[in-house]
C-alpha cells in the first residue's frame, strides 16, 4: 500500500536501465527527497522497454505516470528544482507515458503490465488481471485448457514456431508417474531481450503460465533454465516463486484446488546450443548440452526420459492472457498462420531501440522508421538481421514482407524470437558471415559433422573469398557447404548458420569482392 | 587436507541428490572458489558417482565454469551481432590494448580478466560489457578507461 500524502515516484530495476544508472539515480532521488523534507514512495518497477530514454523515471499524477528520461544521477537535483514530483516541465520532461508515440501505437497483450507494475507485487499483478487466467484454468477439465491455447493458434515464440498446443496434448495423452513443464529462459540471439524483460519485469505471469501448463498437462515439476548472463533475472524470478509459494499461487495445493505444481530455476552455464530443446534437457540433467537426436520427441521421452513440455518464456507467459480473455479475442491479432502477436525486439543500430508488441502482419520498414526512427548513428541502414544470429540478413528490398512467419519462410528468413538488429553502411557483410560461421563453430555442440567441422571450414573459405584466393571457386565451394550444413545438420545451429552466411552473400556480393554478374553466376 | 577440494566435496554432497545436480553443484563450487580446480574433480565425480572424466567433460563443456583463477575483475564484453553494429570490434581491440592482453587473458598487471560475452541481453543500448556483477551500456572507449581505472583504484 502506498501511504496517502506521498508521491510515487517509478525508476525500473530492468538490467538495461540498471545498465544505465538506475540504482545511482533511484538513490539520488531519494535522498534529495529527503533532504527537502518531501515524501517519496519509491517503485522499483519493469522497463516500458523504451531503452533510449532508460533510465526512464515516472511520476504518478492526477492526470497519470509522467515521464522523463534518460535521466543521469546529475539530473535529479534539476528535475526537484523543476517540480517533476507534480509533472512539471523540464528538458527531460516527455508528457504522459502513455501518450508517447513508441507505446500508444504498440498492441501490447503479453506487455500489457510490463513497466506499469512493481514486478514482485502479488497485489500489483492480481490488480491488472494477474491469475485471472490460472482460475480460469482451474475451473475447467485438462483438455479444455489445451484446446483453448490451441484455437487461440500460439506457435512457440523460441523461433521454432511450433504450435504450443501440440505439444501441451502428446504431453497430456501420455501416462507417466511424472511430467515436467521447462521453461526454456535460454536467450542467447543477439538482439533479443524479451525473456529478459518478462523475468526481471512481471515475472508472476511466466509463473501463471507454467501453472497452467502443469495443470493442462498433469506435470507437477517445473524448471526455469535461464543464462547464467541473466543473474537479475534469475534473482527476481528467485523472489516471485518464494512469494507465489507463500501465497498459495504454487506448491502442493494451488489456490485450494487440490491441485500441485512446483518450480525450481536452474541456471545454465554460457552454452548458446542450450537453447535447442534437446540439449536444454540435457543440460538440465546434468550432462554437457549436447543435442540429442528426435525422434523420441520431449514430449514423449523428455526430462528424465519422462514427458515434458519445452516452451519459451513468451510462449508461457502468453499463456494466462488466452486463458484469462478467451481464444478468440488472442487470435483476433495478426495474420494467416500467424496469430496474436509478437515482441519485437529492436537493437544494434537504431535510433530508438527498444521493445515494440505489435501484431503480426506489420513490415520491418514500418519498426525500423516509423518505430527506431532509423539509425542511431544517422547513416543509412544497409542490413537487417531478423531472428537472431541464425536469422537472415534483409537487404531494403524486402523490408515491405509483412512480418509473418510463412511470408518470411518463403524468402529464406526467419522471424525467430522477434530480434531485429540493425547495420548501418558501414558494415561489412562478409565480416558479418563469417562471424555467423565462427559463432557456430564456437558453439556447436560437436555431435554432428556438418555443423561442427563445416563452421570452421565455413570461416576459412570465408576468408579465402575475402583474400581473392580462387575467388569463384571459393564461393562455389561456400554454397555447397551450406547445402551440406542445411540439410545434414542435426538441429537448427548448425542447420540454419547459413542463413545468415547466404543472405549476405546473395544480397550484398559486393562485399565479398564480387561483382554483380559473379552473383548471378554463382 | 586441501581446502579447496573440501569446500568442492561438501558443495558436490550438497547437491548429489537433486536431480541433475551436477550443473547447480559445479555453480556453487565456482561461486565460492572463483574457479573449479582440477585437483577437486576426483572428489565430485566420487559425490556423483560418475567418472572423472564425465565431470571433466561438463565442466569443460560449458564456457561460464573456469578451471584456473580469475583475476580480482573480470570484464566481459559482448562481440555479438548487435554490440558489433554499435562499435563492439572496436571496443575490444581497446580493451586488448589497454589492458595488454587477448579474450581469455589477464591484463600486465594481473588485475583484470578479459572475456568475450555472447549477449548480455543489452542490445538496444549497445555495445555492453559487464565488470565484475555491474552492467554497463553504450560503453565507449573513453568510458571502458574510466570504469577500469575506477575499478583499479577500488579497495
Amino acid at each position: 500500500m502506498i501511504a496517502a500524502g506521498t508521491i510515487t515516484v517509478y525508476v525500473p530495476r530492468d538490467s538495461a536501465a540498471l545498465a544505465a544508472g538506475a540504482d545511482r539515480v533511484a538513490r539520488n532521488i531519494a535522498q534529495e527527497a529527503a533532504a527537502r523534507g518531501l515524501a517519496v514512495t519509491l517503485v522499483r518497477n519493469g522497463s516500458r522497454g523504451l531503452f533510449w530514454l532508460e533510465p526512464l523515471v515516472e511520476v504518478a499524477t492526477a492526470q497519470g505516470r509522467v515521464a522523463y528520461g534518460p535521466v543521469a544521477p546529475g539530473d535529479v537535483a534539476s528535475l526537484f528544482e523543476a517540480g517533476f514530483l507534480h509533472g512539471q516541465a523540464h528538458p527531460l520532461h516527455r508528457g504522459l507515458t502513455e501518450e508517447i508515440a513508441y507505446l500508444k501505437d504498440q498492441e501490447r497483450l503479453t506487455f500489457v503490465r510490463m513497466g506499469i507494475t512493481d514486478p514482485l507485487s502479488l497485489a500489483d499483478y492480481q490488480a491488472h488481471e494477474g491469475f485471472a487466467g490460472l482460475r480460469r484454468a482451474l475451473a475447467l477439465a485438462p483438455a479444455a485448457i489445451v484446446q483453448e491455447v490451441l484455437d487461440a493458434g500460439l506457435r512457440g515464440r523460441g523461433g521454432a514456431a511450433f504450435p504450443a498446443a501440440v505439444k501441451w496434448k502428446t504431453v497430456q495423452g501420455t501416462p507417466a508417474a511424472q511430467k515436467y513443464i521447462v521453461c526454456n529462459a535460454d536467450e542467447g540471439d543477439s538482439g533479443t531481450y524479451s525473456d529478459r524483460m518478462t523475468m526481471e519485469g512481471d515475472p508472476f505471469m511466466l509463473i501463471e503460465g507454467m501453472t497452467i501448463a502443469g495443470i493442462a498437462t498433469g506435470a507437477t515439476q517445473g524448471y526455469v533454465y535461464v543464462r547464467s548472463e541473466y543473474p537479475h533475472a534469475i534473482a527476481t524470478l528467485n523472489q516471485a516463486i518464494a512469494r507465489a509459494e507463500a501465497a498459495g499461487f504454487l506448491g502442493p495445493d494451488i489456490l485450494g484446488s487440490g491441485q500441485r505444481f512446483s518450480l525450481e530455476v536452474r541456471k545454465a552455464a554460457g552454452s548458446y546450443v542450450c537453447g535447442e530443446e534437446t540439449a536444454l534437457l540435457e543440460s538440465l540433467q546434468g550432462k554437457r548440452g549436447i543435442v540429442r537426436a528426435k525422434p523420441p520427441v520431449p514430449a514423449i521421452e523428455g526430462l528424465f526420459g519422462r514427458p515434458t513440455v519445452v516452451n519459451n518464456v513468451i510462449t508461457l507467459a502468453t499463456v494466462p492472457l488466452i486463458l484469462a480473455r478467451g481464444a478468440d479475442f488472442y487470435k483476433d491479432f495478426g495474420l494467416g498462420r500467424s496469430r496474436g502477436t509478437l515482441p519485437f525486439q529492436l537493437a544494434g543500430n537504431i535510433l530508438h531501440g527498444g521493445l515494440v508488441e505489435k501484431a503480426f502482419g506489420l513490415t520491418l520498414r514500418e519498426l525500423l522508421y516509423d518505430f527506431g526512427g532509423g539509425s542511431a548513428s544517422g547513416r543509412p541502414i544497409k542490413a537487417v538481421q531478423v531472428g537472431g544470429p541464425l536469422g537472415a540478413y534483409l537487404p531494403e528490398s524486402q523490408w515491405d514482407i509483412p512480418l509473418d512467419y510463412e511470408a518470411y519462410a518463403a524468402v529464406g528468413a526467419v522471424v525467430g524470437h522477434g530480434g531485429i538488429v540493425v547495420h548501418d553502411d558501414t558494415a561489412d557483410l562478409s565480416k558479418l558471415a563469417r562471424y555467423a560461421m565462427e559463432f557456430c563453430a564456437l558453439e556447436s555442440c560437436g555431435k554432428c559433422t556438418p555443423c561442427r567441422i563445416g563452421s570452421t571450414r565455413g570461416v576459412e573459405v570465408i576468408d579465402r573469398i575475402s583474400a581473392n584466393q580462387n575467388r569463384p571457386q571459393q564461393v562455389t565451394l561456400l554454397r555447397d557447404l551450406c547445402d551440406t550444413m542445411l540439410n545434414g545438420s542435426l538441429c537448427a545451429m548448425g542447420g540454419m548458420t547459413p542463413y545468415p552466411v547466404l543472405s549476405a552473400l546473395n544480397h550484398y556480393p559486393q562485399d565479398f569482392g564480387l561483382t554483380a554478374p559473379d552473383r548471378e553466376a554463382a | 587436507m586441501n581446502t579447496a577440494i573440501e569446500t568442492a566435496r561438501a558443495i558436490a554432497a550438497a547437491h548429489k541428490n537433486t536431480p541433475g545436480g551436477l550443473l547447480p553443484a559445479l555453480h556453487g563450487i565456482q561461486d565460492a572458489l572463483g574457479h573449479v580446480p582440477a585437483d577437486a574433480v576426483p572428489a565430485i565425480a566420487g559425490e556423483f558417482n560418475l567418472s572423472r572424466a564425465e565431470v571433466h567433460g561438463v565442466i569443460t563443456y560449458y564456457h561460464h565454469f573456469r578451471a584456473t583463477p580469475a583475476a580480482r575483475h573480470v570484464i566481459h564484453i559482448c562481440r555479438a551481432e548487435a554490440c558489433q553494429a554499435m562499435g563492439a570490434d572496436v571496443l575490444v581491440a581497446h580493451a586488448r590494448q589497454r589492458l595488454g592482453c587477448e579474450l581469455h587473458g589477464h591484463s600486465k598487471d594481473g588485475e583484470f580478466t578479459l572475456e568475450p560475452a555472447y549477449c548480455l541481453g543489452l542490445c538496444a543500448s549497445s555495445p555492453a560489457m559487464l565488470l565484475g556483477d555491474e552492467l554497463h551500456a553504450r560503453v565507449t572507449p573513453q568510458t571502458f578507461d574510466a570504469l577500469v581505472a575506477q575499478a583499479r583504484s577500488a579497495a
